[in-house]
Parts: C-alpha cells; structure tokens; sequence
C-alpha cells in the first residue's frame, strides 16, 4: 500500500477496530462451535450466563481475571518495548517456587499479613530473575528473546517438576506438590464483597490478590506513561535507533524491561497458590502465561485495556466450565481455540480490515481522518 | 554383547524418535530460509497428526491419511501466510495463534467426531504405515554385529522414516542447487534484491510455506499413524520447539539439522533408556536434566559459547513494496 496510514480518530483505533477484531474473532469460533453439532447462540447464553449469572460465578470469573491481569500486563511491558516475552508461563512458574520457599518456611509462625509481602517480593525477584536471563543474553550476546524464553519456559518446567517430584514433596506422598500450607499463608477471601450487592456465593476463591493486580495495572500506567524509564522503553520500543542516538543504554532499557516484566509474571503465582490451592503443584500455571499474550494484545498494551480483557477470559474461563457442563461436545478447549482466534484476529490480522474502515472514514467525513476536504489544496 | 545390544537399541529409538524432529526441522528451514519466522510448527505437526488419524481411520486408508494430514497442515500454514505476508502481521503472534487454535481444536473435533475422550480410532493394519523389512534381515539377523545393525537399525522402519531422512540431501539439493532454492535463500535475505530482479516475493514465500506445510503434515502423521496408533490429544508434547531448537543449533542447514535432530532424538531415547538408573563416572542423572538438555544446549549455542548463530537476515521482517 503506498498510501501511509492516514490517522483515525482514537475511539475508531481504540474503540472500534478492536471490537471489530474481537467479532471476527468470535463469529469464527461461532462457526466451530457449528460444526461441532451445537448452536453458538445458546453456548453464548450458556456462557454469559455461567460467568455472571450467578455471585459464585462474577467470584470465579474475577479469580481468573486476576490470574490474566498479571500475566497481561507482563506480556505488555515486554512489548512496550518491543520484546515478545513468551516466558510468561515460565517466569510465573518460577515464581510459584520463590512463594513456596517462603510459605513453606514461615506459614507456622508469622500471620498471613506478614507473609503477604514477603511472598510478592520473593514472588517477583524469581520471576525477574527468570526473565533476567534471557534479557541479558539478548542485550549483550544478541539471542533471540522470543527462542530464548520459549527455551526457558521448557527449562523452568524440567526444574519444577524435578523439585516436585523431589525436594519439595513431603516424605510418604505420592502426589508431586508440595505440602499444604498452613493458615499463615492463606489469603483473605473477598466474597463479602459481592455479597454486599446481595449476591450469594457457595465458595469461591476470589482474594485479595485482585486488589493487588489492580494496583499493579495503575503502577504499569504510572511506568509506562509517565515516567523516564516509561518514556525511554517506549522509545526503544519505537526505534532502537532512536533511543541509542537519544543516549538511552540498550542493555538497561532491555534488563530492565524484561525483569519487570518477570516479576509481573512471577506475582500471577500468589493468586492460584496462595488464595486457592494453598500449594504448589506441577503445572498450576496451566497455560495462564500464554493467555496473557492475547490479553496484551487484545487490552493495546494499555493497563485499562488489559483489565478489561482479563475480565473478558475470566469470563471464558468460568463460563467455558459451565458451558461444558450443559453441552458435553464442547470442552474447556474451546477457550483455547477463542484465545487462539483472538491472538490471530487481535494480533497477527490487527490491520486487516483498518484500510477498509479508513475507507469509509474517509469517504464520510475527511476532516476526521486529517485530510482536507476534496477542493482543498490537496491531501 | 549384552551392551551391544543395548546401543544398538538406543541408536533403534534415536532414529524412530528424531524422526518427527527432523520433518519439523525441515520444514522449519524452508519457511525460515524464506524470511518467515514460524513458531507454528508445533501446530502444524498437531493438526496433521489429527488429519491424518482421522482420515485414516475413516476412509481405512494410510495414504488417504496422509494426503489429508498433509492438506490440512498446508492450510495452516497458509493462514500463517496470509497473516505475516499479505498482511504483514507480527510472525510469532500469528505462530503462537496457530499452535492455539490447532491445541484447542484437535480436541474440540476430535471428541464431537469420536467422542473418545480427545482420541481418535485406534488405527488397525493397513490404516497405518507399516515397517518395511528390508531384503535378507531376516537371514543375517543372527549374523554378530552386522545383523543387529542392518535387521534393527537400517531395516524394519516404516516408509516415512526413510522419506524424511532422503529429504535431507533433497533439501540441500532444492536449497543450493535450484533456481528456486537460490531464490527462496536470497528472499530470506535480502527481499528488495529479489523484488528489484522481478520476483514476487510473495509468492516465493507463500511457496515456501507450502513446503513447511507438507513436511509438517507428513511430521504429524509420523507421529499419529507410525509411532502412536491414533491421535492423542497434545501428542506434539514440545517437538515443534526442539524441531524450532535443532534448527537454530543447525545454523539453517538441512545436513546439520540431522545431525542436531538425531542428537536430540538421542537425548531423548537416552533418557527413556536410563530412567534414572546411575551413568558410569557421572553418577545418577535425573530425568529431567536430561530432557532439559535439548533447550539448555540451544540456549547456550544462541549466546554464541559454541560458535555464532546466524539467522537469515530479512527474518521476522515483513516486507514492504515502497517506502
């Protein structure tokens, strides 16, 4: 196209080609759902239903949703400064480690309010540390990040389960996770939450590491858009050229980058291990990393964005399970097809139909993608 | 002679386990050589296993199997042509979203078509390729080294495992020896040359995603129709990635990329072997360690400790007519 991109207004690039996208991607997964045998309206409803219907349900959905926040605002500011971290699913892994050391070791003596803390920061330096080593091998011996994190993701998985199946189990059992913790290190629920709006719910597992995934999504906003080192990664991210000419350290901004987004990763573990299972397990990330990636992509790499879309898996997680439960053709994969869907759609075809609507932009009113009318002096 | 059989045995299920590698290997340098990145390999295998179980367990029929493990798998990567050359959309994100929506819908089809928990039949003689044994393996089996060698290791495998390894030098052939080759090469490297020469560039890479196709086909149905006896669900388990890991490893090159996918394949029937029984000098390795070798080798060969590795130029970079 030798035509650049003229401008759409905001609420077009950030409003409706978004929304647009996310209907394809969905009206394709209608159409697998078709072929399936089934009736995509009536698995929509089912859907819908299952996450938000009931106070049970909104709990799960929002449980999940914390899960996504995390690893999507991972994935985000990885890309803010054009660095594809696949090892999301890795660096939380690892990070469920770091909270299992500490858990392990304090939930007999110390109340859940001091373990809290201690969990975050222990959850966060091995997720950064993770992500520390590719980092460092792309910004000083020039490897790809995204062979290397996909290296570390199978690395991290070896090292788990070796520590599962060995030093971390307890003596005399046969399952390969560490043992329960104790009350110390059980966060408080936030059901009563919901309940104050009158809903009732059975048990759901809803923490407060919702909380902390919100006040994380303001700090990324804060780091991205408005401070330096925010400033810089986006520049880097823009031109690498530019961001060396401007004096801006390759090697930090990459580091620095990657390990933040590491941490991120890392602190997705103390939702599902310290507000629901109360252990580690093998494979208890489950996937939530690569979810993040079409999160990310799907939230524009804006923290805003980003809570939205988590609570829009969230509600695909929860709602898949009873939606399962009513038509028993369509299993909990059929997320796994939509999140692929929408990582193609939001993603990979992200511009696919934006010569269309700059078309009809264009062709309805010039003024709004910044062309002048037609007699003016020329575009 | 007890160890000798045993070596004779690893080097049996290296071959039979580097063999899915080396087609994904394969049909990785095709794409990569081309300028497309493709994390999607792994996807690809999948759902060209599923395709080929599938079809061969109803049309009772391996090469229908085949031809249709082979079809789907050319469709996907299709897809991923359409997104990263005429769209010009990121090549890993349309990769990742290939593996996704392969990983999800094998199992979404596979249980509505079977209902059989995510598998399909188990493939009955003639739905799968069979073991070819080679002219008097039979005779000299008996025959001390040579027997075991020629009757275990070069006779007894089925056609796929000498199809992938005759489409080693086959590669190197297309690669440095054709027209197309020079151009697929030249593509990956500097794609305004080609333009400016009057190639499409498109096509070119559209064509060498076709090849990745197939081979990721034929890959998949190696796995579904020869090693397994049906599909099951994930059965790629991670080979897209080391295939992704030995190409890296064999610096781009079909000849080197066997040599790294038998290495691999022989980690791999190394660790099934030992299953945590002690190695002489250095002592009991656990399992893990070993099949976390393939990614720590990789990552080691890609911070440059064992020589440079140097992808095509123009990789990851869509290409753009005029600036």
């Amino acid at each position: 196209m030798s035509t650049p991109y003229a401008k759409l207004p905001a609420w077009a690039d950030y409003g409706l080609i978004p929304l647009i996208n996310l209907s394809v991607a969905f009206i394709v997964a209608g159409f697998v759902v078709m072929l399936v045998g089934e009736n995509p309206f009536r698995a929509a409803v089912i859907l819908v239903e299952g996450a938000f219907g009931k106070g049970t349900g909104i709990a799960f959905t929002l449980f999940y949703a914390t899960t996504f926040i995390f690893t999507g605002l991972s994935v985000a500011v990885a890309a803010h400064c054009s660095l594809f971290n696949i090892g999301t699913e890795g660096q939380a892994y690892i990070g469920g480690l770091g909270i299992a050391l500490v858990c392990l070791s304090l939930d007999s003596v110390l109340p859940w309010w001091v373990i809290f803390p201690i969990a975050i920061v222990a959850a966060a330096v091995f997720g950064a540390a993770w992500g520390f080593i590719p980092a460092y091998l792309q910004a000083k011996r020039g490897s790809h990040i995204v062979i290397t994190t996909i290296m570390f993701n199978f690395i991290a998985a070896s090292v788990m389960v070796y520590l599962l199946v060995g030093p971390l189990k307890p003596a005399g059992s046969q399952a390969p996770q560490t043992r329960n913790f104790l009350a110390g290190a059980e966060l408080p629920k936030l059901n009563w939450i919901i309940e104050l709006f009158g809903a009732k719910i059975r048990s759901a597992p809803l923490n407060i590491c919702f909380l902390l995934a919100l006040v994380m999504a303001f700090l990324v906003w804060l780091l991205i858009w408005r401070t330096r080192l925010g400033y810089e990664m986006r520049t880097y991210g823009h031109s690498p050229k530019a961001a060396r000419y401007a004096g801006i350290s390759e090697t930090r901004i990459i580091i620095t980058a990657m390990m933040i987004s590491g941490a991120l990763a890392g602190m997705m573990a103390l939702n599902p291990v310290m507000g629901d299972q109360h252990n580690v397990a093998i494979d208890f990330v489950s996937g939530a990393g690569y979810v993040g990636i079409a999160v990310a992509l799907m939230g524009r790499l804006h923290p805003v964005g980003i809570v939205l879309a988590a609570i829009l898996f969230g509600m695909l997680y929860q709602g898949g399970a009873e939606l399962a439960f009513e038509m028993p053709a369509i299993s909990r994969d059929m997320i796994v097809i939509i999140q692929g869907l929408v990582i193609l759609f939001a993603g990979a075809l992200e511009h696919m139909f934006r010569p269309y609507i700059q078309a009809l932009f264009a062709s309805v009113s010039p003024k709004s993608v910044g062309m002048q009318a037609v007699n003016g002096k020329g575009a | 002679m007890d160890t000798f059989n045993a070596i004779v045995q690893v080097l049996d299920s290296t071959i039979r386990l580097s063999v899915p590698l080396l087609l994904a290997c394969l049909a990785g340098l095709y794409s990569e050589r081309a300028g497309i990145f493709d994390i999607g390999l792994e996807g690809k295998m999948l759902v060209g296993a599923f395709a080929g179980a599938s079809a061969a367990a109803v049309f009772h029929s391996a090469l229908i199997g085949l031809g249709t493990a082979v079809l789907i798998s050319v469709a996907f990567a299709l897809v991923h042509g359409f997104a990263s050359i005429t769209h010009r959309g990121n090549q890993i994100v349309s990769g990742v979203a290939i593996n996704f929506i392969a990983a999800g819908s094998t199992i979404i089809l596979g249980q509505a078509w079977f209902s059989q928990g995510g598998r399909t039949p188990a493939l009955q003689p003639g739905e799968r390729f069979e073991a070819i044994t080679w002219p008097g393996a039979d005779a000299i089996k008996d025959v001390p080294v040579i027997g075991p060698i020629y009757a275990e290791l070069i006779s007894g495998h089925s056609i796929l495992v000498y199809f992938a390894f005759a489409m080693v030098p086959f590669t190197w052939w297309v690669l440095f020896r054709t027209r197309f080759g020079l151009r697929m090469r030249a593509v990956g490297e500097n794609p305004a040359a080609v333009d400016t020469a009057g190639i499409s560039v498109a096509w070119l890479r559209y064509r060498a995603l076709i090849c990745t196709g197939i081979l990721t086909g034929v890959a998949g149905a190696y796995l579904s129709m020869v090693q397994n006896g049906g599909f099951v669900k994930d059965m790629t388990a991670g080979k897209g990635y080391i295939a992704l890991a030995a190409l890296i490893f064999a610096k781009w090159k079909p000849v080197n990329a066997m040599f790294a996918c038998l290495l691999f394949g022989f980690l791999d029937a190394a660790a099934i072997r030992l299953q945590g029984s002690p190695l002489p000098v250095i002592g009991k390795v656990p399992v893990q360690f070993m099949q976390a070798l393939p990614y720590v080798l990789t990552v080691i060969l890609l911070a440059g400790f064992i020589g440079k590795a140097i992808p095509p130029r123009a990789g990851g970079v869509p290409y753009v007519k005029e600036r």
